[in-house]
């Protein structure tokens, strides 16, 4: 009876492991883990100002430096400052880079980094100053 | 004399651009077009001129300085920030009333720089005098050290700031002298204001520019700072106090 039972149970874990292995071929795959990540959208502008991979590590040192050129010698170039950033990357739904799926935030909540610029500095787009549709090209300020 | 590098370099554009051009086009043209990538130097000294006998019942400068750079109140006026306001001054004995728009006053030699622990407070080398709100610990120092009552403390959150004005909460703030206007060759918006809805009381320009309006202005008739007893070379001056 025991000899019996083993056996029955032999063949439906067999028959499992084939089942399992046929539905989730390639095994390679099935191994895989699961891509965890934030979700980071691009909303306007097919380049950044620099490369992306350079922007990831090196975002907050570029900001800090045109931050300190802006505010105390009065140097205004576009290319570097984070009202820059924040009106390429906010939603334009929300016109934010804070909400949930927000460019800066998503990140920052997944790293678990505080964002501080956002105390002070404005998280929406200055809708007067970007004159360029989403998608084409690297949006251009205009001064209003 | 010493000259700091980009002083020099700062001189040397100016002759340069000063040959290229036509005669006839002054100093503060060459001024405001500086381009974007040029730091500010000494070359400058902004200022302001406040005609009090043609200023009156009106406050058009106030309103067009806190739209301009989003300073909002919550209703609470002992504690809702300023950075403009009239102050009304009446002759005790004749009852005859003035009223003056009183901001920061630019200081030469700005106390609320000397206090500043931090060095949040600092004077631009064009004279504006600003708080590096990256760097303010909100201790208020500056305000208890400033003349004119010229500061604020943000004692709220703040939202929808606008893009080019950040303001945030545990800082203290005053007027910048609408610095990203005049960064881009724009006037301060309460002179802006002052000449479209006002009494076209106010000039702006640059102190050190002989041929500015405003030097000939000053040059033409009496004018006083606030409190010059202070001896603080304020960047603002008042007429016909
Ligand atoms: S008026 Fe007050 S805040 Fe402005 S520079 Fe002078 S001391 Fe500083
Ligand atoms: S409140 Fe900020 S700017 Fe004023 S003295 Fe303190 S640190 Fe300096």
């Amino acid at each position: 009876m025991i000899r019996k039972r083993k056996s029955c149970l032999a063949i439906v874990v067999a028959l499992l492991t084939v089942v399992g292995f046929a539905s989730s071929a390639p095994a390679s795959e099935a191994k895989k883990p699961e891509r965890i990540g934030p979700t980071v959208k691009i909303h306007r502008g097919e380049k950044c100002v620099e490369d992306t991979e350079f922007m990831r590590r090196n975002h907050m040192k570029v900001i800090l430096h045109q931050r300190d050129e802006t505010m105390h010698q009065g140097i205004r170039t576009t290319k570097h400052s984070l009202k820059n950033c924040v009106d390429c990357h906010a939603d334009p739904k929300t016109n934010s880079v804070l909400d949930q799926e927000g460019f800066c935030s998503s990140c920052h909540e997944f790293a678990s980094v505080k964002i501080d610029c956002f105390s002070c500095h404005t998280d929406k787009r200055d809708k007067n100053a970007v004159a360029v549709a989403p998608f084409k090209g690297v949006a251009k300020r205009v001064q209003p | 004399m010493s000259l700091s590098r980009r002083e020099f370099i700062g001189i040397g554009g100016a002759a340069v651009a000063g040959m290229a051009l036509a005669p006839g086009l002054r100093l503060v043209e060459l001024a405001q077009a500086r381009s974007p990538d040029e730091a500010v130097t000494s070359l400058q000294r902004w200022g302001l001129l406040v005609d009090i006998g043609k200023c009156h019942d009106c406050d058009a400068c106030v309103t067009a300085c806190h739209e301009e750079n989003g300073v909002t109140g919550h209703g609470r006026p002992a504690t809702d920030p300023q950075w403009i306001r009239k102050v009304t001054l009446k002759d005790k004995q004749s009852g005859y009333v003035q009223t003056l728009p009183v901001m920061c006053q630019h200081c030469e030699e700005p106390p609320c720089v000397d206090v500043c622990p931090t060095g949040a407070s600092f004077k631009r080398a064009d004279g504006i005098v600003l708080v590096d709100k990256h760097i303010c610990i909100g201790c208020r120092y500056c305000m208890m050290a400033c003349p004119y009552k010229a500061r604020s403390f943000v004692h709220e959150d703040t939202t929808d700031q606008k893009p080019q004005v950040p303001r945030g909460k545990g800082t203290v703030e005053s007027c910048t002298l609408c610095v990203h206007r005049v960064d881009v060759g724009k006037i301060p918006a309460c002179v802006k204001a002052c000449n479209k809805d006002g009494n076209k009381a106010m000039v702006f320009g640059d102190l050190k520019d002989p041929n500015s309006d405003i030097r000939k202005q000053l040059a033409a008739g009496v004018s006083t700072q606030l409190r010059p007893d202070l001896n603080l070379n304020t960047g603002v001056r008042y007429r016909g106090i």
